[in-house]
């Protein structure tokens, strides 16, 4: 598989819902595609990250109204352990079609609950849609406070938006200011988890989206599975989204490419010198655990 | 349609939910029994007195060595399966049995229970507490493949099969405390979740995007650990996610 995953197609896109476009990160298409498959009975309930006891801090939600799922709308640079619902989304609440968005990496984990089911009764059937946004890397909170306060000097309490693109880290204040910090600095807050992750576009959604290789405001989309390419049609043929095609907008899918290739290539590399980390008593090296080998 | 292949359950120390949890495939155990497997030995389900030969032997329950008849079960189902599954948390890692200290009622002098690894080889672990029923069914289906599908197939089950099997190589412990062990210190939690929603007894919760474990509830069942997608996560078989899932929904029509 390319690092682009598989894919039935891809386009850049943008909700024609202002009210989400107004709370949404890039083209609002992961809170549009949740509406749309509520109202459609697709899916009965949605797991995001809604809002947390502490500013900018996401707290895994299963939400079933329109409303609720604006409150839930942009994004949060720290971790929102979204998976850690899929059981009970199908149980206390009593869904019985299940959306979640999550990162490439939650979607791996909803695939595997669904493949390996564990400890996930009656999961796997319930996952009516899985949406992936696009991520490069994740933070702990106190890693996020510490570049928004330390670097970038703003209260979190006073920030209303959060952006990662172009290089730089973005927070734009209640009160007007901008401040940023490169994303070079960033590397050291990091969670380390991240830095073995071999997934930048979400391969294993059912549909995947993010901002880069689309204008700003405008959202990359990726429709990969069968099901995700059947939901995709019926939401644009709803009027849910304006399109433009992916090879007409500017940078275009080199860009995702580019950057997809970057992130699985460096994390390849920390995955392989993981194996040769330690050295034992004969000289040779020590390995650490390898996730993509043996558990 | 090849001949089917023959499952039994032996019945040690647990409290029967693994078994239940046979059942629990609802519809989908007559399906198994009519196409795939015959049921060959059970508790209850099957009117045969004497450990039978067959292809796979699911095993519920620790063993208490202070009951030779189990020893002996134990072995003999070794020595008549192809393949032996821990099946479930106290088979596989002792689970609650793990905290048995001897004089509970009926049987006080029954004090020492172990998993089925430390008296016999195991081929492969179905962990928690109870098992769920979708993971014994894939089981049961990739078993079949394996044993009696095409070049295929066969290379499918044991891709599939094969961290089940490595799992059963990896040890007899299990505990909440593997998070941090083997996933935690090891650089590898990316805080998803999974493990929060897998356990059974609720002892994981997320604090700050990483697991918290309540070791005092946490029953020793490790079902966190093997469903924690950095316990491992083999692309061949997730990068096939759509065609395995459909695939299984076929056979299961
Ligand atoms: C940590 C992180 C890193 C990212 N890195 C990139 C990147 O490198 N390139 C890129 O193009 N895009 C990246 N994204 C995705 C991007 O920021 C947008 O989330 C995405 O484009 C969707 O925007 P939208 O307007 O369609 O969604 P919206 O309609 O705004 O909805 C976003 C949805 O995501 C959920 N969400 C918010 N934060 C999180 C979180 N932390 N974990 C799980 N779910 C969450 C919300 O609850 C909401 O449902 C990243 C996102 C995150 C969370
Ligand atoms: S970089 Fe990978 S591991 Fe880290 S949060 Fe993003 S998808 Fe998950
Ligand atoms: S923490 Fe929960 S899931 Fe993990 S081993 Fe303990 S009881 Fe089982
Ligand atoms: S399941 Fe997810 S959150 Fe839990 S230990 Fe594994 S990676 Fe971390």
């Amino acid at each position: 598989m390319d690092v682009l995953g598989n894919y039935k197609s891809a386009i850049s896109a943008r909700s024609t819902d202002k009210d989400i476009l107004k709370k949404a990160q890039d083209g609002g298409i992961i809170t549009t595609l949740f509406a749309y498959a509520l109202e459609e009975g697709i899916i009965d309930g949605a797991i995001v990250a809604g809002p947390g006891n502490e500013p900018w801090k996401p707290e895994p939600m299963v939400v079933t109204t329109k409303a609720e799922l604006l409150a839930a709308a942009g994004t949060r640079y720290t971790i929102s352990p979204n998976v850690s619902l899929i059981k009970e989304a199908t149980r206390s609440y009593g869904l019985d079609r299940v959306g979640i968005v999550g990162t490439p990496c939650q979607i791996q984990a909803i695939r595997k609950a669904q493949l390996y089911p564990i400890g996930m009764r009656d999961v796997d059937d319930k996952i009516a849609l899985a949406l992936g946004i696009f991520c490069m890397e994740n933070l702990s909170y106190q890693a996020l406070e510490a570049m928004v306060e330390d670097h970038c000097n703003q209260k979190m309490e006073s920030v209303v938006k959060m952006d990662i693109g172009k290089g730089k880290f973005t927070v734009y204040t209640e009160r007007g200011a901008v401040s940023q910090m490169p994303l070079k600095l960033i590397h050291k807050y990091v969670q380390p988890g991240c830095n073995v992750c071999l997934d930048y576009v979400a391969n294993l959604a059912d549909i995947s989206s993010g901002s880069v290789g689309s204008p700003d405001g405008w959202s990359t989309v990726f429709a990969r599975s069968t099901k995700g390419n059947a939901v995709w049609d019926g939401a644009i043929a709803a009027g849910c989204f304006e399109t433009k095609p992916i090879d007409q907008v500017k940078p275009g899918l080199d860009l995702v490419t580019k950057l997809a290739t970057e992130k699985i290539t460096k994390n390849q590399k920390n995955v392989d010198a993981r194996k040769t980390i330690g050295l034992k008593a004969d000289g040779t090296p020590k390995g650490l655990r390898n996730p993509y080998e043996s558990p | 349609m090849a001949e089917k292949i023959t499952i039994g359950e032996l019945h040690l120390s647990g409290c029967t939910g693994c078994l239940v949890t046979l059942a629990d495939t609802y519809e989908g155990l007559f399906k198994l029994l009519d196409d795939y497997a015959d049921l060959v030995y059970a508790l209850t389900l099957v009117d045969v007195r004497h450990v039978p030969e067959m292809d796979v032997c699911l095993v519920e329950g620790s063993c208490c060595l202070d009951d030779k008849i189990s020893v002996e079960e134990l072995k003999e189902a070794r020595a008549k399966s192809k393949v032996l599954v821990a099946y479930g948390g106290c088979a596989a890692y002792g689970n609650i049995t793990r905290f048995c200290r001897g004089g509970q009622w009926n049987q006080p002098g029954q004090e020492a229970f172990v998993p089925i690894s430390e008296v016999v080889d195991v081929d492969l672990y179905i962990p928690s507490c109870p098992p769920c029923p979708q993971e014994v069914r894939n089981v049961a289906v990739m078993a079949y493949l394996l044993l009696r599908g095409n070049d295929e197939q066969k290379k499918l089950a044991t891709a599939y099969l094969t961290p089940l099997m490595q799992l059963a190589q990896r040890g007899n412990e299990a505990c909440g405390c593997d998070l941090m062990y083997d996933v935690i210190n090891q650089g590898l939690c990316m805080g998803c979740g999974t493990c929060a929603g897998t356990c059974p007894v609720r002892a994981v919760t997320m604090e700050y995007g990483k697991p918290n474990v309540n070791r005092d509830l946490c029953i020793k069942c490790g079902a966190c650990y093997a469903q924690c997608p950095r316990s491992w996560f083999n692309f061949d078989v997730m990068n096939n996610y759509e065609g395995i899932m459909d695939a299984i929904k076929g056979a299961m029509q």
